[in-house]
């Protein structure tokens, strides 16, 4: 079954071939076996999952209308509000809490008659790029289980790509994505910002957050942003449909782009660091495009350099305030014997976040602190408007870009954990994409020597998400890198 | 030597919105603690705010009757600190783009005269939960008051005298309650002041010396307001006097607050101990845009105000100061006295009629004057009945009383009852003779202008008035008796 693609499932289901519960039981037996090793959920609704496969199977039966979705096992990243089970955001601060109501993207999810297995791992409140900084487990990559699965949507990423689940919910406010969908061998779509509610995922930098699906391949990603994608009259940030109509993003996605022109940026290649094998399954990606008859434009980004300095101002700002209200007094962990109430506070927070999530609020404490202000987070913002300008300057040229979505393939564990640095350059690719509020996918293009999926990124301009991914479909299906699979 | 107090005002004042601010809870306090209140309101992980429309249009109808510059593009700020009232531990304010800014109220003098006070700002913001501090080992929270939607208004330092400052205030109350954007009642704590107060001294060598600036926070009366000032106006004089160092330049800005029993301001501290409160803009929403025709709506919804009011009452109807002042105390009234003047009804009577018992009676039903069941056009018409004396001003109070059960006009109500004055001369003058003829005594000390004239005058008149059964038009005759008198 898990050779099977993400519309055939789809297809069979509907079809009445294959029944919903035998899928989900199929999925949870390939969990019991792999899950152990891979560590990719948080926790697992088993008996809510084969409760709504068995409903759904007998609304088939029965001829009753059901969701686009229907009877497909997905998974969800666990930062988003669930109304059942816990939201965790894989740290200890939350304790067991467990949120009162559904993000606005599991109603859709639930509406679409989607099948929810379980909440994925994921670096403590999304902010990581291996999945190493959840408090809670540790993930490995399904194609090397030495190896990060990327994050810090790496849960999802490594779920999807060991065929736990046919698709799954990430978030991504520099790469978060992009990055594990690139480490893991599989697709990965971030959306334009405003295209998908943010109500009801825990925030991290709420100007940069947006969640989006990863999948096997493109048309699993097309299906669940069908799904997600809209307005939503509780996220003022969600785009209004008046201004950016949401488009059936499946119907016309093996229509090539005519006339497509690619741009490509000398700046892609000059970044430190670069694998000279990422560069060339990536150059080897464009030739194909080439080939096809696509034309490869020279643009350039100057202020792409300066994406990464300024994204941990803007994102550890938002941060430092999205992450004040873990505090002890309301819900979540609260330190057994508080001095005092100001001891309620930080203790409670000493005790509850990992040394990365306070590594970024006092980054961001200080980045708003009086005096500080203008020359850092004003001065953040500033870059962040020259970087969309060069953006919007190179969409005129061009319909999309094209670059790796990461430097390299997935590192070993540990690898990078006592270099927050070198971490951070993980992203040196993907973060811009955010800062500019532009979406962005990454679709594997290869294999490296060692056997890890390299993944290219292609970006187009806001709100173009049938387009962009048509243009990665042209891909796919001119190779065959969406069926290399790992070997668990 | 030569001090003058200067004082502004913070004032906070809720809106009375039907729901929050960022949410839809309802706005009430006086539910059971915690249940008006909802995931956004709690600040629970992955809720978002949502603003609520009608408080931003409260806030600029505000503004722009403050005569406020309205901002065409404003944004919205977090503003950081700690407090388990506060459950997002940051607050949805306005920082450098509030909605409006420079403009000025006029407030009235208890000279007559007025005064013009700058406005620096009008911003929004949501309010904090509450603290319940129950006992030594644990304090409860309770979250509905969180998200209420308050208007911040903070005036220039232009005021100069303890009375200014209540006077600010309350005229702020009316306004706004004129307005409709709240019920501004202080005993439910709709209306908090934060008064900065100094002092400019020159002393008998023209050194000129000022006193640190101190903020007295959370006040939420008139009283409180007034005395608050008044005692900082004092002490901070009196510590000037002990020691010329008490300077802002050398001291800074200190917080303090008002402990209403022992009447005195209490030091908490320094202003250089402020927090920081790490503003920024907030994520979560958009900036608002205030177009043509959103602000022409909201300016539609705009009445005449208060003190605009007073003053047209005092000359274009010649009310007094007293009169003009009770009738546009709020704007039910106002409308209604002004509705029945502009239906014809003398002025003067009207106020009296509408003072005397319109007032009266609706604070004892416990409710407006406009909602007593009276209308305008019965109580312009009553008035007329009053100048042109076929009815006396006791009989028009019993008329009006009937008027609140009888839907029929005053004239047929005063018929029904006999209330209409006797105003014939002929009639009267006859009534006068028989009065004089049967008390020749008492006419005799009103003739001869001695120290019993006035009490005999009035005697015979009360004669007269038995004799008509009360229905005699005192002022025919008084002038009748008099007339007769002077022989």
């Amino acid at each position: 079954m898990e050779n099977l693609t993400f519309q055939q499932i789809s297809a069979e289901i509907l079809k009445k071939s294959l029944k919903s519960v035998e899928l989900t039981q199929h999925i949870f037996g390939r969990i019991d076996k792999l899950e152990s090793k891979i560590g990719a959920f948080i926790s697992l609704f088993r008996e809510r999952a084969l409760a709504k496969a068995v409903d759904i199977d007998r609304r088939l039966a029965e001829g009753a209308p059901v969701g686009p979705l229907a009877g497909i096992p997905v998974a969800i990243k666990d930062n988003m509000c669930t109304g059942f089970g816990a939201t965790t955001c894989a740290s200890r601060i939350l304790g067991k809490f467990s949120s009162p109501y559904n993000a606005h993207v599991v109603d859709q999810l639930e509406d679409a008659d989607a099948v929810i297995i379980g909440k994925t791992n994921m670096d403590e409140f999304a902010m990581g790029s291996s999945c190493e900084n959840s408090a809670l487990q540790t993930t490995v990559n399904p194609w090397d289980i030495n190896r990060v699965p990327g994050g810090s949507s790496g849960g999802s990423a490594a779920a999807v790509a060991a065929g736990l689940c046919y698709a799954a919910l990430g978030s991504d406010t520099g790469g978060s994505i992009r990055l594990p969908a690139s480490f893991c061998g599989v697709v990965g779509l971030k959306p334009t910002y405003g295209r998908v509610s943010r109500y009801g995922l825990v925030a991290y930098g709420s100007s940069l957050d947006q969640i989006g699906p990863i999948s096997r391949d493109v048309y699993g990603a097309a299906a669940l942003l069908n799904v997600i994608a809209g307005h939503d009259r509780r996220d003022s940030t969600s785009v209004d449909e008046s201004t950016a109509p949401v488009k059936d993003y499946v119907k016309n996605l093996d229509h090539p782009v005519e006339n497509l022109k690619i741009g490509v940026a000398q700046e892609f290649f000059d970044v430190e660091g670069l694998d000279p094998e990422v560069e060339k399954a990536v150059r080897e990606a464009l030739q194909t495009y080439e080939d096809m008859g696509v034309a490869l434009i020279e643009v350039s980004l100057p202020y792409m350099k300066y994406a990464i300095a300024a994204y941990y101002l803007i994102a550890t700002a938002e941060a430092s305030s999205n992450l004040a209200r873990y505090d002890g007094v309301h819900y979540g962990h609260r330190t057994s014997r508080p001095k005092d109430y100001i001891d309620v506070y930080s203790s409670s927070r000493a005790e509850g976040f990992g040394d990365e999530v306070k590594r970024r609020i006092m980054l961001g404490t200080y980045a708003l602190s009086a005096g500080y202000y203008d020359a850092y987070y004003l001065k953040a913002l500033k870059v962040r408007n020259l970087i969309r300008r060069d953006f919007e300057q190179a969409f005129e040229k061009v319909d999309c870009l094209m670059c790796p979505t990461a430097p390299e393939t997935a590192f070993k564990l540990g690898e990078k954990t006592d270099d927050p640095l070198k971490m951070y350059l993980s992203d040196i690719y993907t973060i811009a994409v955010n800062l500019a509020g532009v979406p962005g996918i990454s679709i594997p293009c290869g294999l490296s020597s060692g056997n890890l999926p390299i993944g290219l990124q292609i970006i187009t301009p806001a709100f173009s998400e049938a387009k962009l991914l048509r243009i990665a479909r042209m891909f796919e299906k001119e190779t065959e890198h969406h069926l290399s699979k790992p070997f668990c | 030597m030569d001090v003058k107090l200067i004082a502004g005002l913070e004032i906070h004042v809720q809106l009375a919105t039907k729901s929050k601010l960022f949410c839809g809870c309802k706005v009430g306090f006086e539910d059971p603690p915690n249940s008006n209140v909802c995931p956004v309101c709690l600040g629970l992980p992955g809720v978002l705010p949502l603003m609520n429309k009608k408080a931003y249009e409260y806030a600029v109808r505000t503004a722009l009757a403050l005569n406020c510059q309205m901002a065409r593009f404003t944004k919205w700020d977090r503003k950081s600190y700690y407090y388990p009232d506060l459950p997002k531990n940051y607050q949805i304010s306005q920082y450098d783009l509030p909605l409006s800014h420079d403009g000025y109220m006029e407030i009235p003098l208890e000279d007559g005269t007025t005064k013009k006070v700058r406005i620096i700002r009008a911003h929004l913001e949501e309010d904090a939960g509450k603290n319940l501090h129950e006992g030594l080992d644990h304090s409860r929270i309770d979250l509905n008051r969180t998200g209420t939607p308050l208007l911040e208004i903070v005036t220039e330092p232009d005021l100069n005298s303890p009375v200014e400052c209540r006077i600010l205030a309350q005229e702020l109350q009316k306004l706004v309650q004129f307005l409709g954007v709240s019920e501004a009642n202080m005993q439910k704590g709709h209306m908090r002041f934060e008064p900065n107060i100094n002092l400019q001294i020159i002393d008998d060598d023209g050194r000129e010396y000022r006193t640190p600036i101190c903020e007295v926070k959370n006040l939420n009366s008139f009283r409180a307001l007034e005395r608050a000032v008044a005692y900082e106006e004092w002490r901070q004089l009196e510590e000037w006097k002990h020691d010329h160092d008490f300077t802002l330049e050398k001291m800074g800005k200190q917080n303090r607050g008002w402990n209403d029993a022992r009447n005195e301001t209490i030091f908490q501290r320094e202003k250089e101990e402020a927090h920081d409160y790490r503003y920024f803009p907030e994520p979560d929403l958009v900036p608002v845009e205030l177009d043509d025709d959103w602000l022409e709506k909201i300016k539609a919804a705009l009445c005449e105000l208060p003190l605009a009011m007073k003053q047209r009452f005092i000359q274009d109807y010649e009310l007094n100061d007293y009169d003009a002042g009770v009738l546009t105390a709020d704007r039910a009234t106002a409308e209604f006295f002004d509705g029945a003047v502009k239906a014809g009804g003398s002025a003067k009577r009207a106020a009296n009629l509408v003072t005397q018992f319109g007032l009266k009676t609706a604070h004892e039903r416990n409710c407006r004057v406009n909602e007593l069941g009276v209308t305008v056009e019965q109580v312009a018409q009553l008035a007329q009945l009053v100048e042109e004396g076929a009815v006396s001003s006791s009989a028009a109070i019993t008329i009006f009383e009937k008027m609140l059960t009888d839907e029929s006009d005053p004239k047929a109500i005063a018929e029904k009852h006999n209330l209409i004055q006797q105003s014939d001369a002929g009639a009267l003058e006859a009534i006068v003779d028989e009065v004089i003829a049967a008390n020749l005594q008492a006419a005799e000390e009103v003739k001869s202008g001695g120290k019993k004239a006035k009490k005999a005058r009035g005697f015979l008149m009360g004669q007269v008035m038995q004799k008509t059964k009360g229905q005699a038009n005192p002022k025919i005759a008084g002038e009748l008796l008099d007339g007769k008198l002077k022989e």
